[in-house]
């Protein structure tokens, strides 16, 4: 059993220091619940709506892993590994960026940048962002997992991608603006549990989704964070847009019998070379 | 054989209010909290919008917190003013009362050609002057009550109506307003009403607009959305409504705007220097 605390967290614009010590008290608190892997939401450290301001905000991935990598040799002995999003800063480009760090370990293990920049209604990244170009799974302690950012979730294509690399675990920073109040929850938020769904189904993996909260500017952060299971089944979902800490244990040894059962990933791993001609001549026309 | 026949499907108005009202409610408490502020002042005309906001300001803040102002002038309705205290008292908020009869005279008497529409506008601006001069006194924060529909209708006083900085039902239609009013028990004599800007005797809004607001906003979502005009009179509205609808909108794009300012330099403000309201660095 691997134990996850999905953090669901509320930063303060701008304030990376405070929201990083915000962070740093939250997993504190839950030094006795044995937690192997913590997922903060898209954009944690600074919050999520910047415009040019991410040109000031942005981190170095090596600043971010020092600076929590230094607060947790202070206080931990064991390691603790954490998956978090944040506006990532590499020479002149800048990047939507999550970062899977093994602290008190080998560091930064992953780092993946988003590759679906949303450019539409009340969204504007690839105005002011870099689109990542990558898309891997990697080993951590527990398996294989991969990380997918917001949008990047929301184009089944790439969890499939991941889910052929022998990811176990897809871990999705977010950051989605409540909208559509029509139904029982916000559309997105129905919207997130429904993909969560289908994607950890139809692949016979986990999806662990941590979402950020908070109001920008009138834009509410929804929150509903979730983590789901290889059956498609929603293990643990937290509230809407208020802070919360989904506590959920990720059981490695389900995922061999559940896609025997349900043998999607392997019938797909036999289909794939006949529909990737048709794919390669699409992509060859775009 | 079951013949199973799908429900068409089409855009919709209607709102889980009591999610839209808890919504609402944290946006007000989030956004007054980061810029410093627990209270807020409200401007109750006795109307639903401001109705409505005091219900949700109550509710996030707690009606300890919540200033309501009734600010008539002497030409007001009596029912408007009877309207702003029930609402009050519904949801616990004391009220206070500024006559704004002298203020508006004041410049009246030196104004003898002053229309009764320019008059009405100098009513809704000495309301504002009122409004932030008692934010300022209770340290609590002003909330606009302007619906969506009227914003989009440009159917208010520039730089009044619109001037508070956090505005809860800007992106209700009036219609919907109405419907969070009956979730939120606004009162039915507030809620029933036609309503009216109130500032000339015997006015109401959709005389002055020229069509219904349940009809005006279906026309508005569906345009908004982009769908052509066939398709909006192919739901049962008349090309005139659509004609009178857009016609609106369109010529009242600069009141939801600052002002145009000239462009001289690749660092112009809202121009290529973006930041959104919120940002702010580390002190």
């Amino acid at each position: 059993m691997v134990r996850h605390a999905l953090l669901q967290l509320k930063p303060e614009k701008g304030r990376i220091g405070r929201n990083l010590e915000h962070l740093q008290q939250t997993l504190l608190r839950l030094r006795d619940e044995g937690v192997d892997v913590a997922v903060v939401p898209e954009a944690y450290p600074t919050g999520y709506f910047l415009q040019g301001g991410v040109r000031e905000l942005a981190l170095e991935a090596a600043e971010l892993e020092d600076r929590l990598g230094s607060w947790h040799a202070a206080q931990y002995r064991e390691p603790l590994d954490l998956v978090i999003g944040f506006y990532e800063r590499d020479g002149g480009s800048y990047y939507n960026a999550a970062a899977y760090l093994e602290l008190g370990g080998r560091g930064l293990v992953h780092l993946h940048r988003k590759i679906f920049l949303p450019t539409y209604g009340v969204f504007d990244e690839e105005r002011f962002l870099d689109r990542g170009h990558e898309l891997a799974s990697f080993a951590t302690r527990f398996g294989r997992a991969a990380l997918l950012i917001c949008e990047d979730f929301w184009h089944t294509v790439t969890a499939t991608t991941v889910a052929l690399q022998g990811a176990e675990i897809i871990y999705v920073p977010s950051a989605s603006p409540a909208r559509g109040f029509a139904g029982g929850a916000p559309a997105n938020v129905e919207r997130w549990a429904t993909l969560a769904r289908a994607v950890s189904g139809e692949h016979g993996l986990y999806v662990a989704l941590a979402s950020l909260v908070g109001s920008e500017a009138g834009k509410l952060m929804s929150g509903g964070s979730l983590i789901a299971g290889p059956e498609g089944e929603v293990l643990a979902r937290a509230p809407e847009f208020e802070e919360a800490v989904l506590l959920a244990d990720v059981d490695p040894g389900r995922i061999p019998p559940v896609r025997y059962d349900n043998p999607m990933l392997a019938d797909l791993k036999a289909g794939l070379p006949l529909i990737f001609p048709e794919l390669r001549r699409l992509v060859e026309e775009l | 054989m079951k013949i199973v026949r799908g429900i068409p499907n089409h855009e919709v108005l209607d709102l889980n209010y009591p999610l839209v009202a808890a919504a609402l409610e944290r946006f007000i408490r989030e956004e007054l909290a980061q810029r410093g502020y627990a209270k807020a002042v409200v401007a109750a005309s006795g109307g639903v919008d401001s109705s409505v906001t005091l219900a949700l300001a109550a509710r996030a803040l707690g009606p300890e917190n919540v200033h309501a102002l009734s600010l008539p002038h002497r030409d007001s309705s009596p029912e408007s003013v009877a309207h702003a205290r029930l609402a009050a008292e519904r949801f616990g908020v004391a009220l206070e009362t500024v006559d704004i009869t002298p203020m508006v005279e004041g410049y009246a008497e030196q104004t003898p050609d002053l229309t009764p529409r320019r008059k009405g506008n100098v009513m809704a601006r000495a309301r504002m002057i009122v409004t932030f001069d008692k934010s300022e006194q209770y340290h609590a924060l002003p909330l606009g009550t302007g619906n969506k529909t009227e914003r989009l209708f440009g159917y208010f006083t520039w730089h009044a109506d619109d001037s508070p900085p956090v505005n809860p039902l800007g992106d209700l239609y009036k219609t919907q307003v109405w419907g969070l009013a009956e979730h939120l028990g606004v009162p039915d004599e507030i809620v029933h009403k036609a309503p009216t800007a109130d500032l000339e005797p015997g006015q109401t809004d959709e005389a002055d607009l020229g069509v219904r607001y349940r009809r005006a906003d279906v026309i508005l979502e569906h345009y908004l959305k982009g769908y052509p005009d066939d398709y909006i009179t192919g739901l049962g509205y008349t090309p005139e409504e659509v004609a009178l609808v857009k016609r609106r909108v369109n010529r009242t794009h600069y009141k939801r705007h600052l002002p145009a300012v000239a462009l001289v330099s690749s660092t112009a403000i809202g121009e290529f220097y973006l930041r959104p309201l919120d940002f702010r660095l580390e002190d």
